[in-house]
């Protein structure tokens, strides 16, 4: 597969051509050649051989416990919705990275309710697309849209490396992820830049909301950016200067 | 058929700010009231460990159920008005307190100017100052006959505050003393003090220590702990209704509250109403509740709604210019200065209206003559306490997500400081509040259709006050500095402010305003219209102490019209 990729390279065809051919629209430049190397991710599908060092997600960690899907039902749009979040969110020298925070399986929570749903929202009829100054005007259902989303994700990866989104490396999966936030593939009922900007949301939602939403792992996300979570009271250090507290959650409001 | 049920001397229609003000003092003066609300009841449990960005400050919890009822919009009359599906550019309150329980708490009165900027504007400028397109109008009411007015609504909250020369003047002390200064907030008053200007803090609602207010009601001491804006206090530390009018109300027993109603119409016969229709929406029961006068408290939006729904007063016809309902529905133009510093600040701590606020470019309270724009507005820094999933300030040109985003993120989030102003924003005759032709809400009936877009004047405003902006921040000693001049058309998804206005506006002349300055309609003399929907015109400070004070007015004359009905002006 990585063969067939430097064989249309060989062939002198630029990576935006070749998407173009494979079908998918794509307007702005991708860019950049192909680079070498044995980056993979291993994370997705070995959850049950593979240990996380990361202390957060330890066996015995009860958050953990929560880690199972509510809303995705097959593994493989769970695997591209888990590598779509960690480019946007990586792990680096700043701190734990989208799946050690747990921010995929926060997302399946979120689609499996209310938010999925798009239950308080006016979902009442007719749709017409708007100006951008109407807000969404989308009819298509949250739950829908990231599913579309991730399998159109899928799709790009199959038809241009001929290989899963999860197996590509960092470089390639980010250039996908920007033809999408640049609104350059085709989807239906929906811009690709519109689930792009739903799906770095989410991830930043996954990253930094109360770990009580299964994101935010033993609050590493809070760590990261100093942020000391819900404190009771600040009124000892409002007139000071910037001090670094570490971080409560709602848990322990409830100890 | 709706049950008809026992007849109330006065019914309130929504029970927030307006509502509980309105309720409270009816029901001091022995006027026996129903408060029809349709959300639900809310109590200070409601809001025990509620430090929840993403329920309260993301999702939304306490505001409307846009799958219910929302309204449409379009920038101008040739675009096709569609739902506003999701909330964005202001959040509609709902349930027991209205949004005045999950408002900042920010408490600037308006200007003496504001209530006579027409004939301030002709006597000062001329005539030919005022567009031709801009319905500018006197408020039918000076500032002098207001004050008591506001000083009665700083009483009742407790507002902690500090004196300034360049806001309205005041009869009595502020009850609390201000918020404490931040080192940002030193930075910003500082730097604006060396540019010549009078910066202050800003009055809150937040208060700095306990107090009790003359109806026996107490408030409690803010902690600072950075959850006001879209939340509930936990402290009862932020004055709401529900700690203060709404217990005045209950305590005298003559209030009796009925949650979930959900008012459709008002009955009315071409002269004067006899109650109002409502659902029950828990169980879809149409009711009847009969009452000598009714009093409109339902927000701007649902006010104009049931007046045009219940086919009360003339609604307003941009093409003639003539008719009320509707008319002069104004927003305000917020913008923002960002500044990157190589020092880090304590934002994560902070409270709703804990501001260093600046009223030189205000009001009128600058020469006018060589500018494009009439008004100003407030210019502040802000510290409401950083919360990371809405706040994610990284310098120009950063990339929005991947490394790059996450190390910036962390390193600028408590190395920004932000300076926003607050924009008055003129009535323009395109700018208007309609039924919608086509979208329903899930009763079946039309949503109110708002049809606005920021004008010249606002564009010229805001231009002006971003460059203001840009100087203090200058002088704060920003590296980067990030500023957005031109505000482009209005656009629905940002949130900006929920500082909607207009669509009922009082006046002195039944010709050009919908209620009199007791805000009692010119068209049906036992029904009143209150809150910002009365405002002929939006001021560059925060609504609700103007919307506080037009309630307590309109209480006196409610109270004079109970006693002795008719015309009240
Ligand atoms: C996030 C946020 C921050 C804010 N910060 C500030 C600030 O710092 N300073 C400031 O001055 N203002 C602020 N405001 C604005 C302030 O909240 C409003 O000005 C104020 O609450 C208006 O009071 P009201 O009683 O007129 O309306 P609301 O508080 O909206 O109350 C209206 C009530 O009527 C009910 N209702 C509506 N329709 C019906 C119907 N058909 N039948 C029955 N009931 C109905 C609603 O459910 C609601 O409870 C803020 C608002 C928000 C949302």
């Amino acid at each position: 597969m990585a063969d067939e990729n430097e064989e249309q390279q060989t062939k002198g065809l630029s990576r935006r051509q070749f998407l173009k051919n494979s079908g998918y629209v794509v307007g702005g430049a991708v860019g950049g050649g192909l680079l070498g190397g044995v980056f993979t991710q291993n994370f997705v599908g070995t959850t049950s051989d593979q240990t996380n060092t990361d202390e957060g997600t330890e066996n015995e960690s009860p958050e953990q416990r929560t880690q199972a899907r509510m809303f995705f039902k097959r593994q493989e749009d769970f695997d591209v919705l888990s590598a779509a979040v960690e480019r946007i969110f990586p792990d680096d020298d700043t701190g734990p990275g989208a799946i050690s925070l747990g921010v995929p399986y926060y997302i399946d929570k979120q689609l499996a309710g209310e938010y999925g749903f798009n239950s308080r929202e006016y979902m009442q009829g007719p749709f017409f697309e708007g100006a951008p100054t109407q807000g969404p005007q989308s009819a298509l259902l949250r739950r829908d849209a990231f599913l579309h989303g991730v399998r159109s994700i899928q799709d790009i990866a199959e038809n241009q490396f001929n290989e899963s989104f999860f197996d590509l490396e960092a470089d390639d999966q980010d250039d996908i992820l920007e033809a999408f936030e640049d609104g350059d593939i085709d989807m239906t009922g929906i811009a690709s830049d519109e689930f792009f900007a739903m799906l770095r949301t989410a991830t930043i939602e996954g990253a930094y909301s109360d770990p009580v939403y299964g994101g935010n792992l033993n609050m590493e996300g809070w760590r990261q950016i100093q942020y000391p979570g819900p404190q009771m009271a600040y009124t000892d250090a409002i007139d000071g200067e910037f001090e670094e507290i570490d971080p409560i959650s709602l848990y322990d409001h409830h100890d | 058929m709706a049950t008809e049920l026992p007849r109330k001397e006065a019914a309130v229609i929504g029970v927030g700010w307006a509502g509980g003000i309105i309720a409270s003092e009816l029901t001091k003066a022995g006027i026996e009231v129903i408060g029809l609300e349709r959300g639900a009841e809310r109590t200070i449990d409601d809001f025990i460990m509620q430090k929840d960005e993403l329920k309260y400050a993301v999702r939304y919890d306490l505001m409307q159920d846009l799958s219910k009822e929302t309204l449409t919009f379009r920038n101008d009359r040739d675009m096709r008005a569609l739902p506003m599906r999701q909330l964005g550019s202001f959040l509609l309150g709902t349930g027991l307190g209205g949004a005045g329980v999950h408002w900042n708490g920010m408490c600037p009165r308006f200007f003496p100017y504001d209530f006579e900027i027409r004939s301030q504007t002709i006597d000062r400028y001329g005539e030919d100052k005022i567009p031709e397109d801009m319905s500018l109008q006197d408020w039918g009411i000076s500032y002098e006959e207001m004050e008591e007015h506001f000083a009665q609504f700083d009483e009742t909250i407790g507002t902690s505050g500090e004196d300034n020369e360049m806001s309205a003047p005041r009869s009595t002390e502020y009850p609390t003393p201000p918020m404490v200064e931040t080192p940002a907030i030193r930075l910003f008053k500082d730097a604006s003090s060396e540019l010549g200007l009078h910066p202050y803090q800003g009055p809150s609602a937040n208060l700095t220590e306990a107090y009790t207010n003359p109806d026996g009601q107490t408030i409690q001491q803010c902690q600072y702990c950075s959850f006001c804006e879209r939340f509930g206090c936990d402290y009862q530390a932020k004055s709401d209704p529900i700690i203060t009018v709404i217990p005045t109300a209950k305590e005298t027993g003559n209030f009796e509250l009925r949650t979930h109603a959900n008012v459709r119409s008002v009955s009315y016969d071409g002269e004067r109403t006899d109650g109002v229709y409502f659902i029950d929406t828990r169980t879809g029961e149409e009711f009847f509740q009969p009452a000598d006068m009714v009093i409109l408290t339902t927000y701007v939006m649902n006010n104009s709604r049931l007046l045009l729904q219940s086919d009360i007063g003339t609604p307003y016809d941009p093409d003639t210019r003539t008719g009320v309902i509707g008319k002069n529905y104004c927003y305000q133009i917020q913008t923002s200065v960002q500044g990157f510093f190589d020092k880090q600040f304590n934002m994560y701590a902070g409270a709703g209206a804990l501001t260093g606020h600046v009223d030189d470019y205000n009001g009128d309270n600058f020469d006018h003559s060589d500018l494009d724009f009439l008004h100003g507005g407030a210019i502040r820094l802000v510290q409401s306490g950083l919360r990371p999933i809405n706040t994610n300030p990284v310098p120009p040109g950063t990339k929005q997500w991947g490394s790059e985003f996450k190390e910036a993120n962390a390193h600028y989030l408590f190395r920004t400081l932000s300076i926003g102003a607050e924009g008055a924003s003129m009535p323009h005759i395109n700018n208007y509040l309609d039924l919608d032709p086509t979208y329903t809400d899930s009763l079946g009936d039309p949503l109110l259709r708002m049809t606005y877009n920021f004008t010249e004047q606002d564009r010229n405003l805001a231009a002006h006050q971003t460059e203001r902006m840009q100087e203090i921040m200058q002088e704060m000693g920003a590296g980067d500095i990030i500023a957005n001049p031109d505000i482009g058309d209005y656009n629905i998804r940002p949130y900006q402010s929920t500082h909607n206005t207009g669509g009922v506006i009082m006046g002195a002349d039944p010709e050009t305003s919908a209620v009199n300055n007791y805000l009692q309609m010119w068209d049906c003399e036992n029904l009143f219209v209150v809150g910002a929907s009365a405002f002929a015109h939006n001021s560059g400070n925060n609504p609700t102490p103007t919307v506080g004070a037009l309630s307590y007015r309109a209480a006196e004359g409610i109270k004079q019209y109970y006693e002795n009905p008719g015309p009240l002006a």
